[in-house]
C-alpha cells in the first residue's frame, strides 16, 4: 500500500502544470487525509480546501438549543449519536453533556434502533431522537419512522437536522468568491444518493466532480483523477470509487427517503440557509416531529452565517466555506480546543478544526 | 428483576452478625491468613529494599466484559501500578463498595476472579473493609485496593530518568481492553469478539531486569492508552517522542473496529500492556525480550518540543494527542 501511496502522488505531481484548488466535500475525507498526512505527498500547486461535509458541524445552533431545552424537560430522554453530546449550543459552553451532568436523562446511541427499543422500554417517558447526518444516516432514520409509525408508538419522536450534501455544493459554488475547480465528492453519500444530483451540478457549473473513497489510497486516485479532468478541461463526474457506488446509488435507501422525507431550505451552522438543504419529515411522518410534538418553532430560516455561540472569535463560517484554514483563525489552539470549543468544527473528530488540532498544530 | 434472588442488602454493611456472615461466606476465603481479617490491621513482615506503595479505585460499567471482570482489573491493576515502579508486587488491601440490590451471584464470580488474579499476580490480600450504600447511590460494586511492592530495579526509573536517544517499546499490541469494554458498554457484537488484554506485568518486567536491561521509565498503558502515557513523558522530560506508525502493534480487529466507529487505537485503555523506555544501548537486549511476547520497538526520545510525533507509513509526520475526554463514537 505504501508504494502505491507513493507511485500516485509521483504521477499527481506529473501531471500537474499548473495551480489548482481541489475540495474534499466530506469530513472524514478530510479526517483521513490529516490522519495519514496525505497532504505532505501533495505537489505545492494543487491545493486542498476542507469541505462542510460534517454533519456534527452543520447542525445549526439553534436545533441543539432546542436539544438542550428537550433534555432539561424533565419525563424526555434525549438521545442522539456520540459526537454530538460535546456541541455547544448557542450558550457559550453548554452541551449535552453538561445538561446529563446537570440532571437532564441524555443518551448515546450508536443506531436508531436503540431509539425504538428504548421507547418501548420506558414507556413512561418521551424519547426524542435528535437525527442528524447526510444522506448516509438518513435511511436508518426513514427506517426508525416507518417503524414507529408501524408500531403506534406514541412516546416517541425525532427532532430531525438531516442535511443533503448536493445542495451544498451548489451554493459553494454559486458564490461569488469560490475558489473550487473540482470537488471529491463524499463516497459514502454517493453509494446512497448515485451520481445524478452530481451530473446536474457538473452540466449547470462545469467543474469536474470525483466521487471518492476514504483510505489513502481512495483519496490520491480521486485526486489524481481530478486533475487529469482538470488539466484536460473535460469536466465530468468520474467514479474513483466504484466499489462501492453505483451511479443510481441504493435504490432501496433512495426510496425510503423520498417516502420519508422531502427537501426543504435549511439552516446550516456557519454557512446560513441552504435551499434545499435539508430534510423534513412527509406527512404521514410529519407527525413523528419532535418540534410539533413539543411545540418548538422549525428551523429558523434567517439564522445568520458565522457561528452564532459566539462573536468575532469564531470564524468558522469561513473555515467551513474552505476561505481559511484552521490555523488562521485567531481562536485556534488558544480561546479554542477541543476541551472548549466555540464552534462545532472543534468538536466532531470530522471537523476541520479539531482534525487540524489533533493532527498539525 | 428476580426478587427470590440472593441480593446486598443494607444490613450487610451494617456492621453487626449479617455484616460477619458476609464476610465468613464470601470474603475470608480471599485472605492469605484468614484469621488475620478478624483485626483492624494487618500486619506484615519488615522487607529488605525500599518498597513501593499505590492505590486505585475501580469503576467499569459493565463490571463483567469478554475475558474479564472488575475484581480481576483490580488486583492486576494495582499489582501492575507496583511492577511500573520496578517493584514485585507483595501485599493488597481491597475496599468494598457494595449497592443494596446487587446480585450475591455476580459478587461471587467476582470473588472468585479476585482469588485467581492475586494467585496469578504473587499477591497476598491481607485486609480489607466493607460498605453497602442504598440503591441508586452507586453503580453496583465499586473497588479500591492498594498495594505494597518490594522494589528489584537496581535503578531508579520515572520520567526524570528518561535520557535523548532513549528507546521506546511496547509489551504487546494496543486497543484490546477499551474496545472490549466499548463493545460491552454499547452493545456492539464484534466478530470475532474481543476480550480484555489483562493481565500481570511484572513476570515480564522481572524477567528483563533478571537478563540485565536498565529501565529508564515504565508506564502501564491503561486510561488515555498509549497516546496519553507518551504525552505524560514527553511533557515531563521536555522531550520530544518519535514514534514509527508501522511499529506500533495493533490487532487487526481493533483496527477495523476503531476505523467503523471512529476511535484511535492508541486512546484505548489497555489492561495488560506497558510502554518501556530504555538507554540505546539497550535497545537490541529489550527488543529481543519484548518480541518474544508479541511487544514491539516503536521509536525513540529526541531533543525537541515537548510533543508526541508520529511518522506515518507513507513518511508524512502527524502528531498523537491524547484524547480530549470520554470516548464517544462517531456518527457515520
Amino acid at each position: 500500500m505504501p508504494s502505491q501511496v507513493e507511485a500516485l502522488s509521483r504521477r499527481l505531481a506529473q501531471q500537474l502544470s499548473r495551480p489548482w484548488t481541489v475540495m474534499e466535500v466530506c469530513g472524514g475525507q478530510t479526517h483521513s487525509l490529516l490522519r495519514w498526512g496525505l497532504d505532505q505527498l501533495l505537489p505545492v500547486d494543487l491545493r486542498l480546501i476542507h469541505g462542510p461535509g460534517c454533519p456534527v458541524c452543520v447542525t445549526s445552533a439553534a436545533t441543539i438549543d432546542q436539544a438542550l431545552a428537550l433534555a432539561r424537560t424533565p419525563g424526555v430522554i434525549l438521545c442522539t449519536y456520540g459526537d454530538m453530546l460535546r456541541v455547544p449550543g448557542t450558550e457559550r459552553g453548554v452541551d449535552l453533556l453538561g445538561v446529563r451532568a446537570a440532571g437532564g436523562e441524555v443518551q448515546l446511541l450508536t443506531s436508531p434502533r436503540d431509539a425504538l427499543l428504548l421507547a418501548q422500554e420506558r414507556p413512561d417517558q418521551d424519547v426524542v431522537f435528535l437525527a442528524v447526518g447526510f444522506e448516509t444516516t438518513a435511511p436508518a432514520t426513514a427506517l426508525l419512522a416507518r417503524q414507529a409509525r408501524a408500531l403506534g408508538l406514541s412516546n416517541l419522536s425525532l427532532l430531525t437536522a438531516h442535511v443533503r450534501v448536493a445542495p451544498a455544493m451548489e451554493a459553494i459554488l454559486a458564490d461569488p468568491a469560490n475558489q473550487v475547480q473540482a470537488f471529491l465528492a463524499a463516497g459514502h453519500v454517493c453509494s446512497v444518493i448515485g451520481t445524478a444530483e452530481l451530473e446536474e451540478l457538473v452540466a449547470r457549473f462545469q467543474v469536474p466532480v470525483v466521487v471518492t473513497g476514504f483510505e489513502p489510497a481512495d483519496l490520491m486516485v480521486g485526486l489524481l483523477e481530478a486533475v487529469e479532468l482538470l488539466e484536460a478541461g473535460t469536466p465530468r463526474v468520474a467514479n474513483a470509487y466504484r466499489r462501492a457506488v453505483q451511479p443510481e446509488g441504493n435504490p432501496v435507501a433512495r426510496a425510503l427517503l423520498e417516502e420519508v422525507f422531502t427537501p426543504v431550505d435549511q439552516p446550516w451552522r456557519g454557512l446560513g440557509v441552504i435551499r434545499q438543504g435539508g430534510l423534513a419529515l412527509r406527512p404521514p411522518y410529519d407527525t413523528l416531529e419532535a418540534r410539533q410534538r413539543f411545540g418548538l418553532a422549525a428551523p429558523e430560516l434567517a439564522e445568520e452565517p458565522g457561528c452564532p455561540s459566539c462573536d468575532a472569535a469564531c470564524i468558522s463560517g469561513e473555515v467551513l466555506q474552505g476561505r481559511v484554514t484552521p490555523d488562521q483563525c485567531p481562536s485556534f489552539g488558544g480561546a479554542c480546543t477541543p476541551e472548549h470549543p466555540l464552534g462545532a468544527p472543534m468538536v466532531s473528530s470530522e471537523g476541520a478544526c479539531a482534525a487540524w488540532w489533533r493532527y498539525r498544530r | 428483576m428476580s426478587e427470590s434472588q440472593e441480593r446486598i442488602r443494607l444490613g450487610h454493611g451494617g456492621g453487626g452478625t449479617m455484616m460477619q456472615a458476609l464476610i465468613d461466606q464470601e470474603f475470608r476465603g480471599l485472605y492469605a491468613d484468614p484469621q488475620l481479617v478478624l483485626h483492624d490491621a494487618a500486619t506484615l513482615g519488615r522487607p529488605s529494599g525500599a518498597l513501593a506503595f499505590t492505590t486505585d479505585s475501580y469503576v467499569v460499567h459493565p463490571l463483567e466484559f469478554p475475558g474479564g471482570d472488575i475484581g480481576q482489573l483490580a488486583i492486576t491493576g494495582t499489582a501492575n501500578d507496583l511492577a511500573m515502579a520496578g517493584a514485585r508486587p507483595q501485599q493488597i488491601s481491597v475496599a468494598w463498595i457494595l449497592e443494596e440490590g446487587f446480585e450475591l451471584a455476580c459478587l461471587r464470580r467476582i470473588v472468585a476472579s479476585m482469588a485467581t488474579a492475586a494467585l496469578a499476580c504473587g499477591v497476598a490480600i491481607v485486609t480489607g473493609d466493607t460498605k453497602v450504600v442504598e440503591r441508586g447511590k452507586a453503580d453496583r460494586l465499586f473497588l479500591t485496593t492498594s498495594g505494597i511492592g518490594v522494589i528489584k530495579s537496581p535503578s531508579p526509573i520515572g520520567p526524570g530518568a528518561i535520557q535523548v536517544g532513549d528507546q521506546l517499546l511496547v509489551s504487546g499490541d494496543l486497543g484490546r481492553h477499551g474496545l472490549a469494554i466499548l463493545a460491552a458498554r454499547h452493545g456492539l457484537s464484534l466478530e470475532p469478539p474481543l476480550a480484555t488484554d489483562c493481565m500481570p506485568l511484572w513476570p515480564q518486567v522481572e524477567a528483563c531486569l533478571q537478563a540485565g536491561v536498565r529501565f529508564h521509565c515504565l508506564r502501564d498503558l491503561t486510561r488515555g492508552g498509549l497516546a496519553s502515557a507518551l504525552q505524560e513523558l514527553a511533557s515531563a522530560a521536555g522531550m520530544e517522542l518519535h514514534l514509527e506508525e508501522e511499529r506500533v502493534p495493533v490487532a487487526a480487529a481493533v483496527a477495523t473496529a476503531c476505523d467503523i466507529l471512529g476511535f484511535e487505537p492508541l486512546h484505548l485503555a489497555n489492561e495488560g500492556r506497558f510502554l518501556a523506555v530504555v538507554p540505546p544501548e539497550q535497545r537490541a537486549l529489550a527488543e529481543e525480550l519484548f518480541t518474544a511476547h508479541g511487544g514491539q520497538w516503536i521509536g525513540e526520545v529526541r531533543a525537541g518540543s515537548t510533543r508526541v510525533v508520529l511518522r506515518t507509513r507513507y513518511g508524512s509526520e502527524r502528531l498523537l494527542v491524547p484524547p480530549t475526554g470520554e470516548l464517544l463514537p462517531r456518527i457515520c
